[in-house]
Protein backbone atom coordinates (compact mmCIF):
# COMPACT_ATOMS: atom_id res chain seq x y z
CA UNK A 1 0.00 0.00 0.00
CA UNK A 2 1.22 3.35 -0.95
CA UNK A 3 1.94 5.98 1.61
CA UNK A 4 -0.62 8.24 0.01
CA UNK A 5 -3.83 5.52 0.95
CA UNK A 6 -2.96 6.98 4.64
CA UNK A 7 -4.37 10.26 3.50
CA UNK A 8 -7.53 8.54 3.08
CA UNK A 9 -7.85 6.08 5.91
CA UNK A 10 -8.42 5.97 9.49
CA UNK A 11 -9.56 3.37 12.21
CA UNK A 12 -12.07 1.41 11.80
CA UNK A 13 -13.71 1.89 14.79
CA UNK A 14 -17.05 3.97 14.64
CA UNK A 15 -16.20 5.69 18.17
CA UNK A 16 -12.74 6.74 16.83
CA UNK A 17 -14.03 8.40 13.54
CA UNK A 18 -15.14 11.81 15.53
CA UNK A 19 -12.01 11.65 17.10
CA UNK A 20 -9.01 14.08 15.90
CA UNK A 21 -6.56 11.04 17.25
CA UNK A 22 -7.80 8.39 15.05
CA UNK A 23 -6.11 10.12 11.66
CA UNK A 24 -3.68 9.87 10.88
CA UNK A 25 -2.95 6.21 11.37
CA UNK A 26 0.51 5.89 12.75
CA UNK A 27 3.20 3.89 11.23
CA UNK A 28 4.92 1.04 13.72
CA UNK A 29 7.75 -1.34 12.67
CA UNK A 30 6.72 -0.19 9.31
CA UNK A 31 9.07 -2.19 6.23
CA UNK A 32 9.42 -0.14 3.31
CA UNK A 33 10.14 -0.82 -0.36
CA UNK A 34 10.27 1.78 -3.05
CA UNK A 35 8.82 1.46 -6.16
CA UNK A 36 10.57 2.36 -9.46
CA UNK A 37 7.96 5.15 -10.88
CA UNK A 38 8.53 8.01 -13.92
CA UNK A 39 8.31 11.25 -11.80
CA UNK A 40 5.36 13.39 -13.26
CA UNK A 41 5.62 16.65 -12.16
CA UNK A 42 2.32 17.97 -12.97
CA UNK A 43 0.73 15.00 -11.59
CA UNK A 44 2.10 15.92 -7.69
CA UNK A 45 1.28 19.73 -8.16
CA UNK A 46 -2.73 18.57 -8.93
CA UNK A 47 -2.33 16.40 -6.23
CA UNK A 48 -1.60 18.76 -3.64
CA UNK A 49 -5.12 19.86 -3.24
CA UNK A 50 -5.99 16.41 -2.08
CA UNK A 51 -3.58 16.21 0.59
CA UNK A 52 -4.00 16.83 4.38
CA UNK A 53 -0.56 18.48 4.74
CA UNK A 54 0.01 18.13 8.36
CA UNK A 55 -0.83 14.30 8.36
CA UNK A 56 1.44 13.99 5.60
CA UNK A 57 4.19 15.57 7.65
CA UNK A 58 3.62 13.42 11.00
CA UNK A 59 3.82 10.37 8.80
CA UNK A 60 6.70 11.25 6.75
CA UNK A 61 8.79 12.02 10.01
CA UNK A 62 7.38 8.73 11.63
CA UNK A 63 8.56 6.76 8.82
CA UNK A 64 12.32 8.42 8.65
CA UNK A 65 11.73 10.51 5.53
CA UNK A 66 13.71 14.11 6.08
CA UNK A 67 10.59 16.61 7.95
CA UNK A 68 8.10 18.15 5.55
CA UNK A 69 8.15 22.10 5.27
CA UNK A 70 5.60 23.43 7.79
CA UNK A 71 3.61 24.81 4.75
CA UNK A 72 2.54 22.62 1.52
CA UNK A 73 4.73 24.12 -1.66
CA UNK A 74 2.40 26.50 -3.33
CA UNK A 75 2.32 24.70 -7.53
CA UNK A 76 5.35 27.62 -8.70
CA UNK A 77 7.28 26.50 -5.90
CA UNK A 78 6.71 23.19 -6.59
CA UNK A 79 7.28 23.25 -10.33
CA UNK A 80 10.79 25.24 -9.86
CA UNK A 81 11.81 23.00 -6.75
CA UNK A 82 13.70 19.76 -8.51
CA UNK A 83 14.58 18.31 -5.46
CA UNK A 84 11.35 18.80 -3.31
CA UNK A 85 9.01 17.28 -6.70
CA UNK A 86 11.59 14.04 -6.07
CA UNK A 87 11.29 14.27 -2.17
CA UNK A 88 7.34 13.75 -2.68
CA UNK A 89 7.29 11.39 -5.71
CA UNK A 90 9.45 9.39 -3.26
CA UNK A 91 7.12 9.67 -0.54
CA UNK A 92 3.68 9.56 -2.20
CA UNK A 93 4.36 7.95 -5.37
CA UNK A 94 7.16 5.44 -4.63
CA UNK A 95 7.33 3.97 -1.32
CA UNK A 96 4.75 0.98 -0.22
CA UNK A 97 4.36 -0.21 3.42
CA UNK A 98 4.70 -4.05 3.10
CA UNK A 99 4.94 -5.02 6.70
CA UNK A 100 4.10 -3.66 10.00
CA UNK A 101 1.15 -2.14 12.00
CA UNK A 102 -0.96 1.01 11.28
CA UNK A 103 -2.04 2.58 15.03
CA UNK A 104 -4.80 4.39 16.02
CA UNK A 105 -4.08 7.38 18.21
CA UNK A 106 -7.32 7.51 19.60
CA UNK A 107 -8.34 3.86 20.88
CA UNK A 108 -4.55 2.20 20.55
CA UNK A 109 -5.83 -0.57 18.12
CA UNK A 110 -2.84 -1.87 16.17
CA UNK A 111 -3.91 -3.06 12.66
CA UNK A 112 -1.67 -5.36 10.89
CA UNK A 113 -0.16 -4.96 7.72
CA UNK A 114 1.61 -8.32 5.64
CA UNK A 115 2.48 -8.11 2.35
CA UNK A 116 0.93 -4.82 1.68
CA UNK A 117 -2.33 -5.47 2.57
CA UNK A 118 -3.58 -3.52 6.19
CA UNK A 119 -6.03 -5.36 7.87
CA UNK A 120 -9.10 -3.14 9.08
CA UNK A 121 -11.49 -6.04 10.28
CA UNK A 122 -11.59 -5.51 14.44
CA UNK A 123 -11.29 -8.44 16.68
CA UNK A 124 -14.84 -9.44 18.14
CA UNK A 125 -15.00 -7.36 21.06
CA UNK A 126 -14.09 -3.99 18.93
CA UNK A 127 -17.07 -4.47 16.17
CA UNK B 1 -15.02 -2.69 -26.63
CA UNK B 2 -11.83 -1.91 -24.11
CA UNK B 3 -9.84 -4.93 -23.03
CA UNK B 4 -11.18 -6.94 -20.47
CA UNK B 5 -8.09 -7.12 -17.41
CA UNK B 6 -6.48 -10.69 -16.86
CA UNK B 7 -7.18 -13.19 -13.84
CA UNK B 8 -5.96 -16.53 -14.90
CA UNK B 9 -4.30 -15.69 -11.75
CA UNK B 10 -6.92 -15.80 -9.29
CA UNK B 11 -8.09 -19.13 -7.54
CA UNK B 12 -11.36 -19.02 -8.50
CA UNK B 13 -11.84 -21.91 -5.59
CA UNK B 14 -11.75 -19.13 -2.94
CA UNK B 15 -12.29 -15.90 -4.99
CA UNK B 16 -15.63 -14.80 -6.99
CA UNK B 17 -14.66 -15.37 -10.70
CA UNK B 18 -15.70 -12.58 -12.93
CA UNK B 19 -19.27 -13.44 -14.12
CA UNK B 20 -21.95 -11.11 -15.87
CA UNK B 21 -22.34 -9.08 -13.20
CA UNK B 22 -18.71 -8.19 -13.65
CA UNK B 23 -19.04 -7.75 -17.28
CA UNK B 24 -21.89 -5.26 -16.88
CA UNK B 25 -20.01 -2.95 -14.67
CA UNK B 26 -17.07 -3.08 -17.32
CA UNK B 27 -20.17 -2.34 -20.09
CA UNK B 28 -21.81 -0.02 -17.93
CA UNK B 29 -18.19 1.99 -16.44
CA UNK B 30 -17.43 2.36 -20.34
CA UNK B 31 -20.45 3.08 -22.16
CA UNK B 32 -20.35 7.25 -23.40
CA UNK B 33 -23.07 7.96 -21.44
CA UNK B 34 -21.23 7.18 -18.15
CA UNK B 35 -17.47 8.45 -19.73
CA UNK B 36 -19.22 11.02 -20.37
CA UNK B 37 -20.44 12.04 -17.07
CA UNK B 38 -17.24 11.33 -15.21
CA UNK B 39 -15.06 13.25 -17.18
CA UNK B 40 -17.50 16.39 -16.60
CA UNK B 41 -18.15 16.07 -13.01
CA UNK B 42 -13.96 15.63 -12.08
CA UNK B 43 -12.98 17.61 -14.77
CA UNK B 44 -11.82 20.70 -12.26
CA UNK B 45 -11.33 17.93 -9.27
CA UNK B 46 -8.04 17.14 -8.56
CA UNK B 47 -7.18 13.78 -8.78
CA UNK B 48 -10.76 12.44 -7.90
CA UNK B 49 -10.20 8.61 -5.64
CA UNK B 50 -12.31 5.49 -7.48
CA UNK B 51 -12.94 2.70 -4.51
CA UNK B 52 -14.18 -0.95 -5.57
CA UNK B 53 -15.44 -2.33 -2.28
CA UNK B 54 -15.67 -6.40 -2.79
CA UNK B 55 -13.10 -6.52 -6.28
CA UNK B 56 -12.94 -10.06 -5.78
CA UNK B 57 -10.88 -10.81 -8.54
CA UNK B 58 -10.07 -7.46 -9.12
CA UNK B 59 -11.25 -7.39 -12.67
CA UNK B 60 -13.57 -4.12 -12.07
CA UNK B 61 -10.84 -2.04 -10.31
CA UNK B 62 -8.47 -3.24 -12.75
CA UNK B 63 -10.35 -1.80 -15.35
CA UNK B 64 -11.17 1.18 -14.49
CA UNK B 65 -7.67 1.92 -13.54
CA UNK B 66 -6.18 1.10 -16.92
CA UNK B 67 -8.51 2.80 -18.39
CA UNK B 68 -8.22 6.05 -16.73
CA UNK B 69 -7.40 8.14 -19.77
CA UNK B 70 -10.71 6.40 -21.36
CA UNK B 71 -13.01 6.77 -18.49
CA UNK B 72 -11.95 9.83 -17.12
CA UNK B 73 -10.24 11.65 -19.97
CA UNK B 74 -7.50 11.97 -17.76
CA UNK B 75 -4.68 9.55 -16.12
CA UNK B 76 -5.17 11.53 -12.98
CA UNK B 77 -6.98 9.34 -10.66
CA UNK B 78 -6.71 7.55 -7.82
CA UNK B 79 -7.53 3.94 -7.16
CA UNK B 80 -8.26 1.48 -4.80
CA UNK B 81 -10.20 -1.05 -3.50
CA UNK B 82 -10.92 -2.77 -0.13
CA UNK B 83 -12.02 -6.51 0.47
CA UNK B 84 -13.57 -8.74 3.22
CA UNK B 85 -11.26 -11.84 2.06
CA UNK B 86 -7.85 -11.57 1.89
CA UNK B 87 -7.02 -13.83 -0.68
CA UNK B 88 -9.40 -11.23 -2.92
CA UNK B 89 -7.05 -8.03 -1.49
CA UNK B 90 -3.84 -10.14 -2.91
CA UNK B 91 -4.99 -11.36 -5.92
CA UNK B 92 -6.67 -7.56 -7.10
CA UNK B 93 -3.24 -6.23 -6.58
CA UNK B 94 -1.55 -8.79 -9.30
CA UNK B 95 -4.89 -7.72 -11.32
CA UNK B 96 -4.58 -4.14 -11.26
CA UNK B 97 -0.69 -4.49 -11.85
CA UNK B 98 -0.72 -6.61 -14.97
CA UNK B 99 -3.88 -4.64 -16.39
CA UNK B 100 -1.61 -1.33 -15.31
CA UNK B 101 1.33 -2.19 -17.57
CA UNK B 102 -0.46 -3.66 -20.58
CA UNK B 103 -1.73 -0.05 -20.85
CA UNK B 104 1.24 1.86 -19.29
CA UNK B 105 0.23 5.15 -21.73
CA UNK B 106 -3.78 4.95 -19.82
CA UNK B 107 -3.32 3.73 -16.14
CA UNK B 108 -4.05 5.85 -12.85
CA UNK B 109 -2.68 5.74 -10.01
CA UNK B 110 -3.33 2.56 -7.72
CA UNK B 111 -2.91 3.26 -3.96
CA UNK B 112 -4.00 -0.31 -3.08
CA UNK B 113 -5.95 -2.73 -1.62
CA UNK B 114 -7.12 -3.28 2.14
CA UNK B 115 -9.08 -6.08 4.01
CA UNK B 116 -11.73 -4.44 5.84
CA UNK B 117 -15.91 -4.09 5.95
CA UNK B 118 -17.34 -1.99 3.59
CA UNK B 119 -16.28 1.69 3.58
CA UNK B 120 -15.35 1.45 7.81
CA UNK B 121 -11.77 2.28 7.52
CA UNK B 122 -12.58 5.21 5.11
CA UNK B 123 -12.15 8.95 6.23
CA UNK B 124 -15.26 11.11 6.01
CA UNK B 125 -16.00 12.39 2.11
CA UNK B 126 -12.89 10.31 1.04
CA UNK B 127 -14.93 8.63 -1.95
CA UNK B 128 -15.34 10.73 -5.32
CA UNK B 129 -16.74 7.37 -7.34
CA UNK B 130 -17.46 4.06 -5.61
CA UNK B 131 -17.91 0.79 -7.25
CA UNK B 132 -19.45 -2.49 -5.58
CA UNK B 133 -20.90 -5.70 -6.82
CA UNK B 134 -22.28 -6.95 -3.74
CA UNK B 135 -23.51 -10.00 -2.45
CA UNK B 136 -26.72 -9.71 -3.72
CA UNK B 137 -27.98 -13.51 -3.75
CA UNK B 138 -30.76 -13.74 -1.32
CA UNK B 139 -30.75 -16.13 1.37
CA UNK B 140 -32.31 -17.32 4.68
CA UNK B 141 -29.24 -15.89 6.62
CA UNK B 142 -25.87 -14.05 5.81
CA UNK B 143 -22.56 -15.87 6.44
CA UNK B 144 -20.95 -15.09 10.34
CA UNK B 145 -19.58 -11.66 9.19
CA UNK B 146 -15.61 -12.42 9.70
CA UNK B 147 -13.68 -10.67 12.64
CA UNK B 148 -9.43 -9.69 12.48
CA UNK B 149 -9.14 -13.41 14.18
CA UNK B 150 -10.93 -15.20 12.13
CA UNK B 151 -9.32 -14.25 8.65
CA UNK B 152 -5.69 -14.91 10.42
CA UNK B 153 -6.62 -18.72 11.04
CA UNK B 154 -8.39 -18.81 7.80
CA UNK B 155 -5.31 -17.64 5.82
CA UNK B 156 -2.57 -19.58 8.21
CA UNK B 157 -4.63 -22.89 7.50
CA UNK B 158 -7.17 -23.12 4.41
CA UNK B 159 -9.64 -25.61 4.06
CA UNK B 160 -12.33 -26.48 2.09
CA UNK B 161 -14.45 -25.09 4.60
CA UNK B 162 -13.04 -21.96 4.76
CA UNK B 163 -13.06 -21.80 0.79
CA UNK B 164 -16.74 -21.96 0.72
CA UNK B 165 -17.29 -19.46 3.59
CA UNK B 166 -15.33 -17.08 1.71
CA UNK B 167 -16.80 -17.38 -1.20
CA UNK B 168 -20.40 -17.07 0.40
CA UNK B 169 -19.41 -14.28 2.00
CA UNK B 170 -19.12 -12.81 -2.01
CA UNK B 171 -22.45 -13.82 -2.68
CA UNK B 172 -24.69 -14.10 -0.15
CA UNK B 173 -26.95 -11.19 0.20
CA UNK B 174 -29.40 -12.71 3.21
CA UNK B 175 -33.32 -10.55 3.16
CA UNK B 176 -33.78 -9.88 -0.28
CA UNK B 177 -30.43 -10.17 -1.34
CA UNK B 178 -30.06 -6.67 0.30
CA UNK B 179 -28.21 -6.98 4.18
CA UNK B 180 -25.05 -5.75 3.06
CA UNK B 181 -25.79 -3.19 0.16
CA UNK B 182 -28.32 -1.76 2.34
CA UNK B 183 -25.65 -0.76 5.09
CA UNK B 184 -23.18 0.11 1.95
CA UNK B 185 -25.67 3.07 0.68
CA UNK B 186 -26.55 3.71 4.02
CA UNK B 187 -23.08 4.68 4.55
CA UNK B 188 -22.87 6.74 1.08
CA UNK B 189 -23.46 9.84 2.79
CA UNK B 190 -21.00 9.98 5.11
CA UNK B 191 -18.02 8.62 2.76
CA UNK B 192 -18.81 10.00 -0.30
CA UNK B 193 -17.49 13.37 -1.30
CA UNK B 194 -19.66 16.34 -2.62
CA UNK B 195 -19.63 15.61 -6.23
CA UNK B 196 -19.23 12.12 -5.46
CA UNK B 197 -21.11 9.21 -6.92
CA UNK B 198 -21.66 5.45 -6.78
CA UNK B 199 -21.94 2.61 -8.89
CA UNK B 200 -24.06 -0.32 -7.35
CA UNK B 201 -25.56 -3.31 -9.12
CA UNK B 202 -28.49 -4.82 -8.09
CA UNK B 203 -30.71 -8.19 -9.10
CA UNK B 204 -34.18 -8.13 -9.56
CA UNK B 205 -35.06 -9.86 -6.42
CA UNK B 206 -33.12 -7.12 -4.35
CA UNK B 207 -36.28 -4.93 -5.28
CA UNK B 208 -34.63 -2.09 -6.91
CA UNK B 209 -37.43 0.39 -7.48
CA UNK B 210 -37.68 0.12 -3.21
CA UNK B 211 -34.07 0.61 -2.92
CA UNK B 212 -34.19 3.62 -5.35
CA UNK B 213 -37.03 5.26 -2.99
CA UNK B 214 -34.94 4.83 -0.08
CA UNK B 215 -31.96 6.85 -1.70
CA UNK B 216 -33.97 9.49 -2.45
CA UNK B 217 -35.09 9.53 0.76
CA UNK B 218 -31.89 10.83 1.80
CA UNK B 219 -32.78 14.50 0.91
CA UNK B 220 -33.69 16.58 -2.26
CA UNK B 221 -29.87 16.73 -3.23
CA UNK B 222 -29.82 12.82 -4.01
CA UNK B 223 -30.44 11.86 -7.19
CA UNK B 224 -30.40 7.95 -8.59
CA UNK B 225 -30.82 6.09 -12.24
CA UNK B 226 -30.57 3.15 -13.80
CA UNK B 227 -27.05 3.72 -16.07
CA UNK B 228 -26.63 -0.09 -17.14
CA UNK B 229 -29.06 -3.60 -17.35
CA UNK B 230 -28.73 -7.04 -18.85
CA UNK B 231 -31.53 -9.62 -19.05
CA UNK B 232 -34.85 -9.03 -18.95
CA UNK B 233 -37.08 -11.49 -17.07
CA UNK B 234 -40.75 -10.67 -16.66
CA UNK B 235 -40.40 -7.89 -17.79
CA UNK B 236 -37.78 -6.89 -15.29
CA UNK B 237 -34.21 -6.29 -15.86
CA UNK B 238 -32.38 -9.33 -13.96
CA UNK B 239 -29.19 -7.26 -13.30
CA UNK B 240 -29.32 -3.76 -13.61
CA UNK B 241 -26.62 -0.89 -12.48
CA UNK B 242 -27.96 2.16 -10.55
CA UNK B 243 -25.57 5.31 -10.06
CA UNK B 244 -26.01 7.69 -6.79
CA UNK B 245 -25.04 11.23 -6.57
CA UNK B 246 -25.73 14.39 -5.10
CA UNK B 247 -26.88 17.74 -7.72
ZN1 LIG C 1 -9.41 3.83 17.01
Amino acid sequence: MKILSLNFLTCAVKACKSSSASYPLHPKDAELVQDDIELNPQLLVNLMPRIDWSALSTTATELGFPALPAQPPTPEELEADEQKLKDLHNLLMQTQIMEGKLVCGNCGHEYAVREGIANFLLPSHLV
Amino acid sequence: MLPTPDTSHVSYERIYEPAEDSFLLLDTLSTPRETAFLTSRFRNEPLPLVLEIGPGSGVVIAFANAHAQLLFGTREILTAAIDVNSYACAATNTTVGKAASEHASTHGTYLGTAQGDLVAPLRDGAVDVLIFNPPYVPTPELPRWPTATDMVTSVANPSFQDDSYLLSLSYAGGVDGMEITDRLIESLPRVLSPKGCAYVLLCAQNKPEEVKHRIRGFGDQWRVDMVGSSGKQAGWEKLQIIRVWRE
